[in-house]
């Protein structure tokens, strides 16, 4: 009888998938995260030591972004299924097709999801909730969630009814015009957040002069700096960090630095709250 | 403030979650803005756990795991900071500056925990060999429960004792000229997120994007939905007009791809 994987088999790949990185570790990283996805497609396919093998062959080295996870386990699914019907593939096969996608595909996932949805969606959550308002989460929870399970669920059935053609949509155009696009908004959205989301006052007196009508007129170097452009010292420090961290310093020695930078400038008037 | 039992047990439960959720990555519950407004409802200020999550959420922005690279841990720093800020009566700045150390020691911490769990995988490998699928679930949940417990016990304890004086009193040492700096800092402290943004992009030919985003937002009181669709836009008319992606299109269907670019910009100014 011709083994067939059902929709619950599938659903249950999709509700596990969702804990694809818990055991991550040092030294397969999400190898047992996709073993536990394909539990229940391996399950329905194999017994003996056929499943035996096939535990052992989704054990392998795996590491991507997880939400793109969901097509290549659609594809893993789609093969397995060929393979438990007598289809002659080899072990390699399964493994090379696993190994060849994941980096191309976290290429596309970390600059959408990571680089693009979630920092979007975040600051639009926190922009709400820095005056308080509970929608702030919300909307960052819901959104990013939404469009997270809708990837995670088409992706599975995507990969399974495309099989190894997928390979040709992450060569092609398709994607790289949404990572690219992707990229853009990123990109975008982080220019005005360097601008409006951060405050540098330098109250340092340059001139005090009296004008025609008789009002003191005070100019601080903020006050210069604003006319030539706002948000200028963010915008150098943004710059300054992108620095370091292509040398590898740490995000958080990064921190702590202009953490002293701050105390520093504060404790010689040189900056203040504005 | 004391805390009760219940609000104890309460924050073990919701930083073992928000444990899970920085090694799991998927519903987010390790974000400030997850993990500090549960912690706040918890406490009994959830107002005050929204504004720290919205101010520690803009400076975890681009804190994100890329292949075998972690990032400081928003999990542990969000829970501690939100617990000393309502139950130990610190204002927000200085609970945010105590929360950076935090994200530092959950980033040691965190790595840690993913070494202990090759074991995991290694046993998982037994449970393969013998067949048993039910060992291998138990593997990756117990792996997973490690991470959960990572950040619940160091928060269950600072719940513990933020009741007891000598909490207290560390936090009112902290001299006026630092919880000041800390403050002028918030400032800027947050482009190191965006400056982590750009570089994962590695994009430097689409900089031009950002610096338009830049001057827009300087010189416009647009918010920030306003600045993602004109972001969005920006990315349609350019994948449209790219001459890349044109040329591909236009390979099958003869000559008619470049105009079919031009119809589309047109249908976009209408």
């Amino acid at each position: 009888m011709e083994k067939k994987l059902t929709s619950s088999d599938f659903f249950w790949a999709f509700i596990r998938s969702n804990f694809l990185q818990g055991s991550w570790n040092m030294e397969r990283m999400q190898a047992l995260g996709y073993a536990f996805g394909m539990v229940p497609i391996l399950r329905r396919l194999y017994e003996g030591e056929e499943l035996k093998k096939a535990m052992k062959r989704h054990l392998e080295f795996y590491n991507t972004q997880p939400f793109v996870t969901a097509p290549i386990i659609g594809i893993t699914a789609a093969l397995e299924e060929k393979r438990a019907n007598g289809a002659d593939i080899p072990d390699g096969v399964i493994n090379g097709i696993k190994v060849g996608m994941m980096g191309p595909l976290a290429g596309v996932g970390d600059p959408i999801f990571w680089g693009t949805l979630r920092p979007i969606t975040a600051a639009l959550g926190a922009s709400f909730a820095l005056s308080g308002s509970i929608l702030g989460p919300i909307i960052f929870f819901v959104l990013f969630n939404a469009i997270r399970l809708w990837v995670r669920y088409y992706g599975i059935k995507y990969g399974y009814t495309k099989g190894t053609d997928i390979v040709q949509d992450v060569a092609g155009n398709k994607l790289q015009k949404l990572t690219e696009g992707a990229s853009i908004l990123g990109l975008f959205v982080m220019g005005a957040l360097v601008n409006k989301w951060t405050s540098v006052n330098i109250p340092v007196v340059v001139s005090t002069i009296t004008n025609a009508k008789g009002e003191t007129v005070v100019t601080t170097v903020q006050t210069i700096l604003d006319q030539l452009m706002p948000g200028l010292v963010p915008l150098l420090m943004t710059f300054a960090c992108m620095a370091l961290m292509k040398r590898k310093v740490n995000a958080i020695w990064i921190i702590f630095g202009l953490f002293a930078i701050g105390i520093i400038c504060y404790g010689l008037g040189i900056m203040n709250v504005k | 403030m004391e805390l009760s039992g219940i609000q104890i047990i309460l924050i073990f439960i919701v930083s073992a979650i928000a444990g899970m959720g920085s090694v799991l990555d998927e519903l987010q519950t390790h974000r400030p803005l997850i993990a500090c407004t549960v912690t706040g409802l918890i406490l009994g200020d959830m107002t005050t756990g929204i504004i720290i999550g919205g101010t520690l959420e803009m400076i975890a922005l681009g804190w994100m795991n890329i292949g075998a690279a972690m990032a400081p841990d928003a999990a542990l720093a969000s829970v501690i900071s939100t617990i000393l800020v309502i139950a130990g009566h610190q204002d927000i700045a200085a609970g945010i500056a105590i929360a950076m150390p935090l994200a530092a020691a959950g980033q040691v911490l965190t790595i840690l925990c993913r070494t202990l769990t090759v074991v995991f995988q290694h046993w998982a490998d037994g449970f393969a060999e013998k067949g048993e699928l039910r060992g291998i679930d138990l593997c990756h949940l117990g792996a997973l429960g490690i991470q959960a417990l990572r950040v619940s016990i160091p928060s269950t304890l600072v719940a513990m004792y933020i009741g007891t004086g000598a909490v207290q009193a560390m936090l009112d040492a902290i001299p006026q000229v630092v919880t000041g700096g800390l403050q002028v800092a918030g400032g800027f402290i947050v482009v190191v997120g965006y400056a982590m943004v750009i570089n994962m992009m590695g994009a430097k030919y689409l900089m031009p994007f950002f610096f338009l985003g830049f001057v827009v937002a300087a010189f416009t009181t647009f918010n920030l939905v306003a600045l993602g669709v004109i972001g969005l836009v920006l990315a349609i008319v350019y994948i449209q007009l790219n001459p890349k992606y044109a040329a591909v299109a236009a390979a099958p269907a003869a000559s008619s791809g470049s105009s079919d670019a031009d119809d589309d910009l047109d249908d976009e100014l209408d």
